[in-house]
Parts: structure tokens; C-alpha cells; sequence
């Protein structure tokens, strides 16, 4: 077994590398300065979002009461199992368990389509509650009795939050479709103790996009009510 | 000086022979650092070019060269920071006593209205020697107010009032140009500044408006579109007392403290529910698209006229005085 | 005398496969460097014919060539063309792509496939970006300041935005390309020391497209939703601030010039030391000077923004760093200048070329300086002041640049010589033209002549027209090395692997290189420019 599986790595060895061990940590460099170009992409969009919280705390505080929390919640957990399952899934590679790997990445696979159901849940309430940008925006809080005081800026709330989690959704399906794309390699055995990389790399993919969550969910649904949190 | 071919525009305004200072320096400067490298470039290029020096002489560099080259140009630079710096601070305070003059900007003119009520379109009437401030929001896209005679240059914002200040001391009529670009007629955006002896500039003046002076306008506007009704001139009111809060601090519902400028005003009449004043409801609407940019500038013109409580008037503004038993 | 012709030709990385197929899916760094070298000079020729047309337009003091909003957008494209789909890439993408795995003693970049994966994303934005503007244009200046272009402009402005945003993940990727390539795949005995300093200057420069580029790409992408969607961020009456695009868009877009300028510089560090046979005076300063600039680049932004309504207190912080960041550009300017005293200097031509980007640079940074200066800031920003400086450090040096490097490794990309005295006399037109362009839009600024202008008082007719002779004489002489590049591929001398005897990794393999580059892996055991150890044979093709 051992032999065909240096077999394997030998033959994915690209012609430019001295060694698979200079193929490995460039790939996974690579992938780590490719992150660092997604914080800035993501980064320029908080800026945005901090810039407006502050000037308009109250449009914030009165958007996010509009969120679904529970919803908001079960996704994080979602996405953390589906990191968890993503890890293992690196780790079995590495173990040599190549069944055990492709069914962890598939319950990956599960746990982001499971989140993008749950953000199109979502969205669609946010749809029919007028609450997408535009000539169609129509903010009510929902609660006779407190109207909004700031309703105008809510508009920009929005924005954000239609900007910010659609952004993220689609790093989601991109991630999904990764996901899968390893599945597949891994049927066809191309990964060994000796050369799961794209495994290794695709699971940072992952994690980094769990992490964008992670930041949005508390700044996008738990704005909370007390000035200068 | 050079009548036929200028090389800076006149000079028109207290500090322009600062600005130009400045430049010729600049120029001296450039002109023989510019001078110095062409010079040893050629004469390097020449003195050892490969027919007569066939064999360069490998030098790895200098550490005190370098720090030589590095600390000079530093030291100049440092020379050139402070007193353009100067001069910006000098532009971004405008004397107390300044007159006024509100500028609206908007696809593709220039309308101006004087504290008397006197309007002029894509011409600004100024009297010599006396500092001018221009309060100027845009109906539209970011504009820029540029007089070059002058020297100084200000956005025109949508949604905010900027400012900037002059003192013209030439008599003369001078370009102003639009400088940020703002749309299809954009270099069509321009106007003339005429500078007028104080006599002329009084007898222009008088040819004024029908209207009444922009505070007056203002406290029209204050009475018709009810904010009289919430802003009473006692304590009784549902919305704070206006009178004398023009600069000074006021403390909002969430702790912090601002200063009540034309911004401030211009926010509390389109966002009320931004900054609410400590003690007071968020209760007063919104009066955005109600209002046109003119109409905010004579509200914030009366509301800055407005004198303290008690009758004291403090600094020389016209006290359109709200009238002892005005109440709604 | 005909030099004899060799009836078997070596195998090279361009006779190595035919067909279109070969070319198009290629994952070789050289032939991926002379797609971008066709497709980049496309764009170059597509900005130069609205710059001429700008240039005939301000002929006469009335707008009376074009229409207005014609006008309008052809200092949109010209702009957008030129920073987005020339300046930012050519040095990099064509020069950079080609030598850098030569100059480190590799077979290819890091990643290969997301090379040539680079260069479709600049086709796909760049072929999108020319379709908004061929199908009714963009006029937004290529600044798209708000609210101007989410909501007044009634042009192409999410096509052009979109085609800019794919252009920028074409950036992204090379830059990451170049930062692994160099950290990863050095020769043994390449040490960091030993670089050459255009491995240098794109490491640099490379830093800057990774962190900066992702930040217009947002921006733009913000500006795109905001027209389609009515995503509000920027719109005023929304709440809006016009003055957080601004700051986001320069936030990237003045790192960008540095992008823009580093590769050339190093182009020029490369060129100065072959040509004056001597080891750049201060390497280490020079090299440490390309990563300064790169660092204090990200921190000047709102220099753009001095009249824009930012606070004093920021508009103080800004030039002052805009002053320090001026400072590692003036060292470079000594350094190469020294590296010439007691040298051995020849004029070839990519020499002319250096010759006039050090001192067009030397004129255009401290014209910077000027700008930095708040007081002086106030009266000539969006003037004709502004153009003049940014076009004396872009065309003056990075043009300069390209064309220099262009020449000097043209005989290593194409195994051809160019013709050595069309050369030099193209050089002079190029550098006469340019200050007879430019000069004298320094004058008209401080005079108050506003940019962006499709008509303009009669005072300011004489120094229009001087502006735009020149550019007539500049056109010319860029035309004719069009000309004559194309010229020497069929019949220019064919060129040795190291026709200038320069000391670097990349002449010590065959012109053109073979496509694995190297025949055995290099090992360096020489410091960078050991030109005390080369032989100074006499260069026998021209001289």
C-alpha cells in the first residue's frame, strides 16, 4: 500500500518543484496570502459598517431588533459543526482513511447547504417585510407601540446586512463547491498521507469563511440597545 | 508682472502673496534639486563614458552619504510642511466678525444669498477688505468652490455645509470655477467674484431684496412649517429653546456633548433622531424633501441670529428679536 | 555585414509548441508574459487614441470638437484604460511574469495555472470594461465619485466598475504569484541579498496588490449594487457619505501609484548597473527604500482629500506622511545617480531611457512635494497642476520605465536586436515631446486652469496648444518602436543570450530561453551585480 501511495504523490509532484515538500508549503503559503487578500476585501465592507453604527446607533440598534436571532444562532452553530466535520475530515486524510474523509467533507457539504437554507429563510422574510433596499423600503418596527425614531438610516442598516451576508453567502457556495470538488479527487484516490495539501488548504478556505460569520452574526443581530457597546 | 505670459494669477486676497511665497520657494528648491541631478547625470555620463573609462571602479555604497541624502531632504521637507501648514490653518478658521455669504451649488450654476436677503446667481459681490466666510451645501453632487485670485478651494458637499473663508483686497472681477467635477457642464460652472469699493459694494447693496434678509426669511419658514409649535422661546416647549444655542455645546440623550454648528442644525432639521438633546423625546419628525437647501440656509441664519435668553446678545448678530409674547 | 543566420534553430519556449491552443492554455511564465505584452499594448494605443482626442479637443478654448458629455467620457477612459488596464499591469505583468523566475533560478512561477488564470481575468475585465465604453462610454472621471456615479450619471458606470473589479482579481493573483515565487522558489544560493533589485521592487509592489487591490475591488463593487439594487451606502440622501467613498477609494488608489512606479524603478536599477558596469551604489538602501515606500504608501491617502472636508488635524497627519513617503524615492534617485560616478557608461538605449526617467521622476516627485504642502494644496488641487505631476511621474518615469525595459530584455524575450538607432532617436522624440506636453501644465494649474475642462478661458489657449504639439511629437515616438519591434522579429540580428554582458540569471540562459528555462538549476555563489568578476568583452551588436 505504502508504495502506490508515493506512487500517487510522486505523480502529483508539478514540474516546477524541486519536491513535494516545496510544493507543500508553497501551495499552503499561498492559500494563507490569498486569506489575507479576503480579510482586506471583507475588511473595506466593515469599515463601512463601523463608519455608519457610529453615526447612526439608533438606526442600528432598531434594524438589528428585526433580525432573527434564533435563526442567526443555529446558523453559527451550523457553521462551527461544519468546521469541526471539516478538520476531521483534514485529519482523516492525513490518518489515511480516505472513506472516512469523503464522509466527513460530505457532512461538511450538508452543514453549508444547511446554512444557505437557513440565510434564504431569511432573506425571504426580510423580502416580504419590505426590508430590502430601494424604492420598495419600508421600515416599521414592528411594534406599535415604539415606533422608529431613526427609520431613514435603517435603509443603510440594510444595505449592510443585504451587502455584508450576501457577500459571505456567496463565499459559501464557493466553499460548498470546493468542498466537493475535494469529494470528488478523493474518490478517485488522489489523496494519501503523502499528499492531501489540497485537502489541508481547502479546510482554510473553510474556516476562514466560518470566521467571517462568526464576526457578522454578533455585529449584524446583537447590536444591543446601550450606546458605546 | 509678465502681462503677457503669467505665471500665477493676480493676487487678490490677504494671504495669496503667502501662497505664491510659498510656490516660489518650492520652485527654487525643485529648480536645483532638478538642476543638480540633470547635471551630474550628464556630466557623469560624459566624464566616464565607456571610451575614456573603459574600467569602472566597483564602490559598494556610503553610510554617510545615505544618511546625508536621507536627513536633507527630510530637514527641507520639514520646512515646506510647516508653513503650508500654516497657511491651511489660517484658511480653516474664520474670524467671529466675518460676514456671510451662503452659496448653494447645483448642476450646472452657482446661487448665492447675502445676510440681507440679496441673492446673485454665478456672481459673488464682495466689498474690499472685509472677511468673508462661505457657509455652501450642494443640491446635487460634490462641487468645488475655487477662486485662484484668491487662492483657496472648497468641496461643496450634498448633505453637509462646508466653509471657507477670504479677505479680498483688490478691487477687481476674478474667475470662479467649479473644481470638482460634476456632470456634462461642469467647466460651464463658472462665474465671476466682483470686488467692489465699500461705497459701490453699499449701493449694490441697496438695489437688494424684496424678500426681506435671510434670518427674516427663516423665521417665516420657522412659523409655517410649525417648528415654532415644539421650539418655544420658554420652557414650556416639547423641543429645546433655540434662542443663543448657536456654538455652544449641548449634551445629547446618550452622554455625549456636541457643539451646535450649521452642521448640527442642518442634521437636527433632516435626522432629528440622531442627536437628541438630553431630557427631550425623540418625537420631532423628519423634514427631509420638505425643505430645499435655500430654505435650510435661512433656518440656520435665523436660528443663528437668535440671541440668548434674557435679551443678551452677545456678539453683534442681528437679534431678530422672536418677540416678547410669541407664542403658537 | 550580415550576421550568419543559424539554419537549425535552438529549441525555445516560442518554437517549442505551434497552434493557437498551445498559446491560449499555455502555463508558461513567458508565454504568459507575451499575451499580457499584446494585449497590454492594445490597451496602451486604445487610451493614447482618447488622450489624442482630448489633446484636439483643448485646442480651442470652446468645447467645439466634441460634445460635453462626449468629453466627459473621454477623460473617463482614458483615465480608467490607463491606470486600471495599462499602468497597473504592464511592468508586472509583461516584464515581471517573463523575468522573474529567471532572475531567482526557477523552472516557473509558484502557481503556473493561476498565472495564465490571471491573465483571462484581465481579458474578461478588460473586455467589459471596453464594452461599456464602446457601447455608450462611463463619465464618471476614474475616480467615480459619489454620489455622481451611483445616482446622477446616467453612463455605463457598472460596466465599467464591474470590468475594473474582475481586472483587480487579475492583480490580486499575480501579485500573490510574485510574493510566493520569491519567498519560495530561490536557486540555492539565492539569498535575499543577492537579489536583483527588480526582484526587489515587484516583491514590493506585489505587497501592495494583494493588501490594497481587494479594497477597490469592495468599493467598486459597493458602487455597482448601489446602481443596481439601490444599496445605499454612499447615497446622501439616504444618510449617506460621499466622503467614505472617497476614503475608501484612495485608500487603494494611492498605494496604486506605487504600483505603478516600483516595478519601473526596479527596471531601472537593472539597467543603470549593466550599463554603468558597476554594483548599484547602496543596494541595501535601495532595497530597503522599495519596501518603505511600500508601507508608507498605505498610509497618505487623504492627501487627495485636503479640500475634500476632512478635519485640519487629519489633513496635518496626511502631509506630513505624504512628505516621508517621498523621502525613500529621493534616495533611489541618489543611489542610481552615484552608481554612475566612476562607472563605465554606454548609451544604449534603455540607458537614454533611464537617463530621462531619472530625471522626469526627480521633476514629477517633487512635484509631489508641492502637492504635500497643505497651503499650495488648497489652490492647485483639481487643477491643471495635479495632471501635470501625475502624468511627469507615470508617462516621464513609468512609461519611461517600460519602454527601457522593453528594450533591454527584448533580445532575451524575442531573440532579436532592435534597430539600435531608431532606438535612440524614438528615445528623444519621446522625451522632447513629453515636456513639451506636460511642462506647461504646471504653469496653466498654478495660473487656476481647472482639470477635467471641456472648455476653458481664452488666457489659457497658448499654453493648450504648446500641450498639445508636443503630444504630437510624443505619438511619434511611440509609434515607431510599434514599428520596429515588430520589425526586428523577422528581421532584426538575431541576439546572443547576453548581447549587454550584464551580470543576472536570466542572461545566463539562451535568448529566447527554452521553456524550462535553465538546462541545470543555477547555483549562485556570486553577490547581486558582481560586475568586478564580469568580463567587459566588447559588445559587437549595437553599440
Amino acid at each position: 500500500m505504502a508504495t502506490s501511495d508515493i506512487q500517487v504523490a510522486e505523480h502529483a509532484l508539478q514540474h516546477h518543484f524541486a519536491d513535494m515538500e516545496q510544493q507543500r508549503e508553497t501551495s499552503t503559503f499561498g492559500m494563507w496570502m490569498f486569506l489575507l487578500t479576503e480579510i482586506m476585501f471583507f475588511g473595506g465592507l466593515f469599515c463601512v459598517y463601523l463608519v455608519y453604527r457610529a453615526a447612526y446607533y439608533t438606526a442600528f440598534v432598531e434594524g438589528s431588533q428585526k433580525m432573527n436571532i434564533w435563526l442567526g444562532a443555529t446558523n453559527t452553530a451550523v457553521l462551527i459543526c461544519s468546521s469541526l466535520t471539516m478538520a476531521l475530515g483534514v485529519r482523516a486524510a492525513q490518518m489515511a482513511k480516505p472513506k472516512l474523509m469523503i464522509a466527513l467533507l460530505l457532512i461538511t457539504i450538508l452543514f453549508g447547504l444547511g446554512f444557505l437554507g437557513i440565510k434564504g429563510i431569511e432573506y425571504h422574510e426580510h423580502w416580504v417585510n419590505h426590508e430590502f433596499p430601494g424604492p420598495n423600503f419600508h421600515f416599521v418596527t414592528g411594534d406599535p407601540e415604539h415606533p422608529a425614531t431613526d427609520a431613514q438610516h435603517t435603509e443603510i442598516y440594510f444595505s449592510l446586512y443585504w451587502a455584508m451576508t450576501g457577500l459571505h453567502a456567496l463565499h459559501m457556495i464557493i466553499g460548498v463547491g470546493l468542498v466537493l470538488w475535494i469529494v470528488l479527487a478523493g474518490m478517485r484516490g488522489a489523496f494519501t498521507p503523502h499528499y492531501y495539501n489540497p485537502v489541508e488548504n481547502v479546510g482554510l478556505y473553510w474556516h476562514f469563511v466560518d470566521l467571517v460569520w462568526i464576526y457578522l452574526f454578533p455585529l449584524l443581530y446583537l447590536i444591543s440597545k446601550k450606546h458605546g457597546g | 508682472m509678465w502681462k503677457n505670459f503669467p505665471l500665477f494669477p493676480e493676487r487678490a486676497s490677504a494671504w495669496a502673496w503667502q501662497v505664491d511665497g510659498l510656490y516660489f520657494l518650492l520652485v527654487a528648491v525643485s529648480a536645483f534639486f532638478t538642476l543638480l541631478i540633470f547635471a551630474l547625470i550628464f556630466f557623469f555620463a560624459v566624464k566616464y563614458r565607456r571610451s575614456v573609462h573603459p574600467h569602472a571602479v566597483q564602490i559598494e555604497g556610503s553610510l554617510p552619504l545615505e544618511l546625508t541624502w536621507t536627513l536633507i531632504p527630510l530637514g527641507i521637507s520639514m520646512v515646506f510642511f510647516a508653513w503650508g501648514s500654516l497657511i491651511y490653518f489660517q484658511q480653516a478658521r474664520p474670524p467671529k466678525d466675518a460676514m456671510e455669504v451662503y452659496a448653494v451649488a447645483k448642476q450646472w450654476m452657482w446661487k448665492f444669498e447675502y445676510e440681507g436677503g440679496q441673492r446673485d446667481i454665478n456672481e459673488l459681490h464682495l466689498p474690499v477688505g472685509r472677511d468673508v466666510k462661505m457657509i455652501m451645501s450642494s443640491q446635487d453632487v460634490i462641487h468645488s468652490f475655487y477662486v485662484p485670485a484668491f487662492r483657496i478651494k472648497a468641496d461643496v458637499l450634498p448633505g453637509r455645509f462646508t466653509t471657507t473663508w477670504f479677505r479680498p483686497t483688490k478691487t477687481g472681477t476674478y474667475h470662479l470655477f467649479c473644481a470638482e467635477y460634476c456632470g456634462t457642464e461642469h467647466s460651464g460652472m463658472i462665474g465671476q467674484v466682483i470686488v467692489m469699493e465699500p461705497a459701490a459694494y453699499q449701493a449694490w447693496m441697496s438695489g437688494g431684496s424684496s424678500t426681506g434678509t435671510l434670518a427674516s426669511n427663516g423665521q417665516q419658514l420657522f412659523q409655517q412649517l410649525g417648528c415654532s409649535t415644539c421650539h418655544r422661546f420658554d420652557t414650556q416647549g416639547r423641543g429645546p429653546n433655540l434662542a443663543g444655542v448657536f456654538g455652544k455645546p449641548v449634551m445629547l440623550d446618550d452622554g455625549r456633548t456636541v457643539v451646535a454648528d450649521e452642521n448640527y442644525l442642518r442634521e437636527s432639521i433632516l435626522n432629528p433622531g440622531a442627536k437628541v438633546v438630553s431630557g427631550f423625546k425623540p418625537i420631532m419628525p423628519t423634514f427631509q424633501g420638505q425643505v430645499s437647501e435655500e430654505n435650510l440656509m435661512a433656518l440656520v441664519a435665523y436660528v443663528k441670529s437668535l440671541a440668548q435668553p434674557q435679551g443678551k446678545g452677545t456678539d453683534g448678530n442681528e437679534a431678530a428679536a422672536p418677540g416678547a409674547s410669541n407664542t403658537q | 555585414m550580415a550576421t550568419a543566420v543559424q539554419t537549425v534553430e535552438r529549441e525555445n519556449y516560442l518554437n517549442a509548441n505551434y497552434g493557437i491552443k498551445s498559446w491560449l492554455l499555455t502555463t508558461d511564465h513567458k508565454r504568459i508574459a507575451m499575451l499580457y505584452l499584446i494585449s497590454i499594448t492594445a490597451m496602451f494605443w486604445i487610451g493614447g487614441f482618447f488622450a489624442m482626442m482630448i489633446r484636439l479637443e483643448l485646442l480651442t478654448p470652446a468645447g467645439d470638437l466634441v460634445s460635453s458629455d462626449t468629453y466627459n467620457k473621454l477623460f473617463t477612459m482614458h483615465g480608467i484604460v490607463m491606470v486600471f488596464f495599462f499602468l497597473i499591469p504592464s511592468v508586472p505583468a509583461v516584464l515581471g511574469n517573463f523575468l522573474i523566475p529567471l532572475m531567482v533560478g526557477a523552472k516557473d512561477l509558484a502557481f503556473p495555472r493561476v498565472n495564465l488564470l490571471s491573465w483571462y481575468l484581465y481579458m474578461a475585465g478588460g473586455i467589459t470594461a471596453l464594452t461599456a465604453m464602446v457601447t455608450g462610454g462611463v463619465d464618471t472621471g476614474w475616480t467615480f465619485y459619489t454620489p455622481f456615479s451611483t445616482t446622477y450619471s446616467n453612463t455605463h458606470v457598472i460596466g465599467a466598475a464591474v470590468g475594473i473589479f474582475i481586472a483587480g482579481f487579475s492583480s490580486i493573483l499575480t501579485g500573490l504569484n510574485f510574493i510566493i515565487t520569491i519567498h519560495r522558489m530561490r536557486a540555492p544560493g539565492m539569498t535575499w541579498r543577492r537579489l536583483p533589485l527588480f526582484c526587489w521592487s515587484n516583491y514590493a509592489a506585489a505587497l501592495i496588490m494583494v493588501l490594497g487591490t481587494p479594497v477597490i475591488a469592495i468599493t467598486l463593487l459597493l458602487v455597482a449594487f448601489e446602481r443596481a439594487f439601490h444599496i445605499g451606502v454612499f447615497n446622501p440622501q439616504l444618510g449617506g457619505d460621499p466622503l467614505l467613498f472617497q476614503h475608501l477609494f484612495w485608500f487603494y488608489s494611492h498605494p496604486a501609484v506605487y504600483i505603478m512606479i516600483l516595478p519601473g524603478m526596479g527596471v531601472i536599477s537593472e539597467i543603470v548597473t549593466c550599463f554603468s558596469r558597476k554594483r548599484v551604489f547602496g543596494y541595501e538602501f535601495v532595497a530597503l527604500a522599495s519596501i518603505a515606500i511600500a508601507v508608507l504608501g498605505f498610509l497618505v491617502w487623504a492627501h487627495h482629500m485636503f479640500v475634500a472636508g476632512i478635519s485640519v488635524y487629519a489633513a496635518l497627519v496626511f502631509s506630513l506622511l505624504s512628505y516621508l513617503v517621498a523621502i525613500p524615492s529621493a534616495v533611489k534617485v541618489f543611489n542610481w545617480t552615484a552608481t554612475m560616478y566612476k562607472g563605465s557608461i554606454r548609451y544604449n538605449t534603455p540607458m537614454l531611457y533611464a537617463f530621462g526617467f531619472i530625471g522626469l521622476f526627480t521633476v514629477g516627485g517633487l512635484t509631489g512635494v508641492f502637492l504635500a504642502s497643505l497651503g499650495i494644496d488648497v489652490h492647485v488641487t483639481d487643477t491643471y497642476f495635479v495632471v501635470a505631476h501625475f502624468h511627469y511621474v507615470m508617462v516621464g518615469g513609468m512609461v519611461m520605465a517600460y519602454m527601457a525595459g522593453l528594450h533591454f530584455w527584448w533580445p532575451k524575450m524575442t531573440g532579436r536586436m532592435y534597430p539600435e538607432g531608431w532606438a535612440k532617436l524614438s528615445a528623444l522624440l519621446v522625451f522632447v515631446g513629453f515636456n513639451t506636453t506636460f511642462f506647461p501644465q504646471f504653469i496653466l494649474g498654478y495660473m487656476g486652469s481647472p482639470r477635467r475642462y471641456h472648455a476653458y478661458p481664452p488666457e489659457f489657449q497658448v499654453l493648450n496648444v504648446l500641450s498639445t504639439a508636443g503630444s504630437s511629437i510624443l505619438a511619434v515616438g511611440y509609434v515607431l518602436p510599434m514599428i520596429y519591434f515588430l520589425w526586428s522579429l523577422r528581421y532584426g540580428e538575431p541576439a546572443p543570450p547576453n548581447p549587454w554582458n550584464a551580470v543576472g540569471l536570466e542572461w545566463m540562459t539562451s535568448s529566447p530561453p527554452p521553456t524550462h528555462n535553465f538546462d541545470e538549476t543555477p547555483v549562485v555563489t556570486w553577490e547581486a551585480y558582481d560586475y568586478e568578476n564580469q568580463p567587459q568583452e566588447e559588445v559587437t551588436i549595437g553599440h
